[in-house]
C-alpha cells in the first residue's frame, strides 16, 4: 500500500528526515513512535505535500504510484488522508460545504459521479453520530470554536466520509481525554479493513491500547531505528526512549 | 480640476435654476439653505484629505439630466429577496413606482413621500430633515439637499415594532449618462423597533449613470433599527451617497453595508451619539474586481459618555481594482467610558489590486477603551493546505476561503433571508460554485 524508500527531507534547509524506510501492506496498522524532534510530524507533512517541506532524496509509493511529485489535492485523490495534529479553524466556511466540496473533488478525481445532496446529508448525519458530534457542527465554520477533542473527532469524521485507503494519524491522541480517545479509536477501528491501511504517529503508548497496531516503529533522528510488534510500544512506555538511543549508538 | 468643470457647471446651473418649480414652501426653504452650503464648499480634488484616494475624474462624462418619469422596462428579479416578508417600495431612477410597490397598512410604520405627507408627517420632516447630516462637509450631501424636491419618510411611532421595509432603488437604462438622486428619512421614536433594507440595483452596463442617495436616521430613546444598505448596481455606475444617524439615549443601530464595485462608489457613514448608553454595530463588505472602485468613509462621533461602537469592515480586491476604507472614531472630551472597536481586514487577490485603509482615532477623553486594527493580506496558507489535503483544487480552495472571509460577516446578519439572498450573489463573484451557497441542513 505505502512504500517509503530512503526518504530525506529538509525544513528550512535543516535535515529532519535522514533515510526513512517503511513498508505498509494493505490492511495493516503501523505505529510510529519517537521522542520529540525525531521527525514524526514531518513525515505526515512530507507525505501529504505541505509547502516548506523539501524532499531531497528518496521516494514514496502509494499503491505503486510515486506520490511525492503530485500536488497535495492529487495525493488526496489517490487515497491519502492526513488527520492533522492541529486542525485549522476556517470561520465562514461551513463544515458542510467543506465536506461536500471535498467529497465531490475526490469522487471527480476517481472518475465517479458527484454524490447527490440528499444522500450526502444522510451520510454526513450518520458519520457525525458515529463520532458523537452534534449535527449542528455541520452548519458551523470548519473547526470554528471547537474544543480540542471536537476537532480531532471532526478529523475522524472526515476520514469516514472520504474513505481513503491510506490514513496517517498525526498525534491524533495529543490533548484528548480518555473518553474522546475512545471515540476516536472506535472510529478508526470501524474503518479497519483488508484494503485500508493506517500509520498512527504518536508520542504515547496509550492510544495503542485502543488502536492495536500490527507493527511498531521507533523514529529517532530522522530514521527508523527499531521495529517490532505491539509489545515494543509497552516496552517504550516502561523504559522511555533513552534505552533505544543507547542501543543504536 | 478643469476636467470636472463640465459637471460642476451643470450642477451649479441646475441648482440655481431649479427653484421656480417648488410647491411646498418649507421644502423650498430647505433647498435654499442647502444651496448656500453647496456653494460654500470647495469642489473636492485629490488634494482634499477626504478624497485623497478617490478621483472624481469619471464625473466628466456624467451628465446632469434628471429623469422625471419612471421607466417601464425594469427587471424585477434584480431586486427580489425571497422570504423577506417585507413591504416593498420601489423607486425607478429616483422616482416612486407605485405599481411595483407593495404597501402593507398593518406594518406599524407610517410611510410616505415628502410630497404626499400629511400635516403630522410634514412636521416630522421639517423637524428632522438635514439634521443628522448637518455637520457633513461632503459637497454631495449639499448637492443632494439643494435638489431635494421629494423624499421618503419612514416613521415608527413610540413603542411600535414595525415589520421590515424593503426600499429598492433601480436604475434603468434611461439613466445612462444621467443623474438620479433621492433622500430617505427614517424616524424611529422612543422604544420603537424597525428594519429597513436599502437596496440598489440596476440594468447591466448602465454606463456613466450617477446616483446620489442620502439617508438620515433618527433613533429616539431605546429605539432599535436594523438597517441594511446593499449596493449591487452595475460596475459602470457612479454612486456618491451617505448615511447619517443620530442616536439618543440607549438607542441601538445595527447597520450592515455591502458594495460591489462601480466606476466610483463612495459612501459616507456617520453615527452621532447624542444620548448615553447608545450602541451601534456597523459592519460592511466591499468586493471589487476589473477596474472598479469603492470608497467607504465612516465616522463615529462619540459626543456623550457610555456609548459603544463595534465596527467591522472587510474587503476583497481583485484584478486592477481599488478600494478605500477610512474609519474615524472621534471621542469628545466629555465622552467618558466610551467603548469603541474598529477592525478592517482586506484580502488582495491580484498584484495590481489596491487598498488604502486608514483607521483614524481621535481621543480627547481619558477614561475610554478603544481598539482598532487594519490588515492587508493574502491567503492563509494553513487553511489553504487543509483544504488541498482534502482533495479540493487550489483554485476552488482559494474561492472557498475568499467566500468564507466575507461570509463570516454575512452569517452575522440578523435577517436570514438577506444572508440567503447575498450568499449566491457573492459566490457567483468568486466563480459561481454551487455548493458554496448551499449550506442548509
Amino acid at each position: 500500500m505505502l512504500t517509503i524508500e530512503n526518504l530525506h527531507a529538509n525544513v528550512d534547509d535543516k535535515a529532519i528526515l535522514k533515510g526513512l524506510n517503511i513498508e505498509v501492506k494493505p490492511g495493516e496498522v503501523h505505529a510510529i513512535m519517537g521522542p520529540n524532534g525525531a521527525g514524526k510530524s514531518t513525515l505526515g507533512n512530507v507525505l501529504s505535500g505541505r509547502d516548506g517541506y523539501e524532499v531531497t532524496q528518496g521516494k514514496a509509493f502509494l499503491s505503486g504510484k510515486e506520490i511525492l511529485e503530485l500536488e497535495p489535492e492529487e495525493r488526496a485523490g489517490e487515497g491519502l488522508f492526513l488527520a492533522f495534529q492541529y486542525p485549522v479553524e476556517i470561520p465562514g466556511v461551513s463544515n458542510l460545504e467543506f465536506l461536500k466540496a471535498s467529497m465531490d473533488a475526490i469522487r471527480k478525481y476517481r472518475g465517479e459521479e458527484e454524490i447527490d445532496s440528499v444522500s450526502f446529508m444522510k451520510l454526513a448525519r450518520e458519520k457525525c453520530k458515529a463520532v458523537n458530534l452534534d449535527q449542528n457542527f455541520l452548519k458551523r465554520g470548519v473547526n470554528e470554536g471547537f474544543s480540542g477533542g471536537e476537532k480531532k473527532r471532526n478529523e475522524i469524521m472526515q476520514m469516514m466520509m472520504l474513505e481513503p485507503k491510506m490514513c496517517i494519524l498525526d498525534e491524533t491522541d495529543s490533548g484528548l481525554d480518555i473518553d474522546a480517545l475512545q471515540v476516536v479509536a472506535q472510529g478508526v477501528n470501524s474503518l479497519r479493513s483488508p484494503d485500508r491501511s493506517f500509520v498512527v504517529v504518536t508520542h504515547y503508548q496509550r492510544l495503542l491500547d485502543f488502536i492495536v497496531p500490527d507493527y511498531v516503529h521507533v523514529l529517532a533522528d530522522g530514521k527508523i531505528v527499531k521495529s517490532g510488534g505491539k509489545e515494543l510500544a509497552l516496552e517504550l512506555e516502561e523504559k522511555g526512549y533513552g534505552w533505544i538511543e543507547g542501543e543504536v549508538a | 480640476m478643469s476636467e470636472t468643470m463640465n459637471f460642476i457647471d451643470q450642477a451649479t446651473t441646475f441648482v440655481s435654476s431649479h427653484e421656480s418649480q417648488s410647491k411646498t414652501q418649507w421644502l423650498a426653504d430647505f433647498r435654499l439653505q442647502q444651496q448656500t452650503r453647496f456653494s460654500q464648499n470647495q469642489w473636492p480634488t485629490r488634494k482634499t484629505e477626504n478624497w485623497k484616494y478617490t478621483s472624481l475624474n469619471a464625473l466628466q462624462q456624467a451628465n446632469f439630466n434628471q429623469p422625471s418619469q419612471a421607466s417601464s422596462t425594469i427587471d424585477e428579479s434584480a431586486y427580489a429577496i425571497e422570504n423577506l416578508n417585507a413591504q416593498t417600495l420601489v423607486f425607478v431612477d429616483g422616482v416612486f413606482d407605485a405599481t411595483r410597490s407593495q404597501l402593507d397598512i398593518d406594518s406599524n410604520a407610517s410611510v410616505c413621500l415628502f410630497s404626499e405627507a400629511n400635516e403630522k408627517q410634514q412636521a416630522l420632516i421639517q423637524n428632522y430633515l438635514g439634521k443628522a447630516s448637518g455637520n457633513s462637509s461632503n459637497i454631495f450631501t449639499h448637492l443632494n439637499g439643494s435638489l431635494t424636491h421629494d423624499g421618503l419618510l419612514i416613521h415608527v411611532a413610540k413603542g411600535q415594532t414595525a415589520s421590515p421595509i424593503h426600499v429598492v432603488h433601480y436604475a434603468s437604462s434611461q439613466t445612462q449618462a444621467a443623474t438620479a438622486q433621492s433622500r430617505h428619512l427614517f424616524v424611529v421614536e422612543d422604544n420603537a423597533q424597525a428594519a429597513v433594507i436599502e437596496h440598489f440595483a440596476s440594468v447591466e452596463s448602465n454606463g456613466n449613470s450617477l446616483f446620489n442617495q442620502l439617508t438620515e436616521i433618527e433613533l429616539g430613546n431605546n429605539a432599535h433599527l436594523h438597517h441594511y444598505r446593499l449596493h449591487l448596481e452595475d460596475e459602470q455606475m457612479i454612486h456618491l451617497g451617505a448615511m447619517h444617524a443620530n442616536l439618543q439615549r440607549d438607542a441601538q443601530l445595527n447597520s450592515f453595508h455591502l458594495a460591489l464595485g462601480g466606476k466610483i462608489k463612495r459612501i459616507d457613514i456617520e453615527v452621532n451619539y447624542q444620548g448615553s448608553g447608545a450602541h451601534s454595530d456597523v459592519n460592511g463588505v466591499y468586493l471589487t474586481k476589473n477596474r472598479q472602485h469603492v470608497d467607504y468613509h465612516t465616522n463615529m462621533e462619540h459626543a456623550v459618555p457610555h456609548c459603544t461602537t463595534s465596527e467591522v469592515f472587510r474587503g476583497i480586491m481583485d484584478d486592477n481594482s481599488k478600494a478605500v476604507f477610512n474609519g474615524r472614531i472621534h471621542i469628545h472630551p466629555q465622552a467618558q467610558k466610551t467603548l469603541a472597536e474598529l477592525s478592517n481586514k482586506n484580502l488582495l487577490l491580484s498584484n495590481k489590486a489596491e487598498i488604502n485603509t486608514k483607521p483614524e482615532l481621535e481621543i480627547y477623553a481619558d477614561d475610554v477603551r478603544c481598539a482598532h486594527g487594519a490588515t492587508v493580506s493574502q491567503m492563509d496558507n494553513n487553511a489553504l493546505f487543509y483544504l488541498l489535503s482534502r482533495g479540493i483544487s487550489r483554485e476552488e480552495a482559494e474561492r472557498m476561503l475568499s467566500f468564507g472571509f466575507i461570509n463570516e460577516l454575512i452569517d452575522g446578519v440578523k435577517h436570514e433571508a438577506i444572508g440567503a439572498y447575498l450568499r449566491p450573489v457573492i459566490a457567483e463573484l468568486f466563480g459561481n460554485q454551487q455548493h458554496l451557497a448551499e449550506c442548509d441542513l
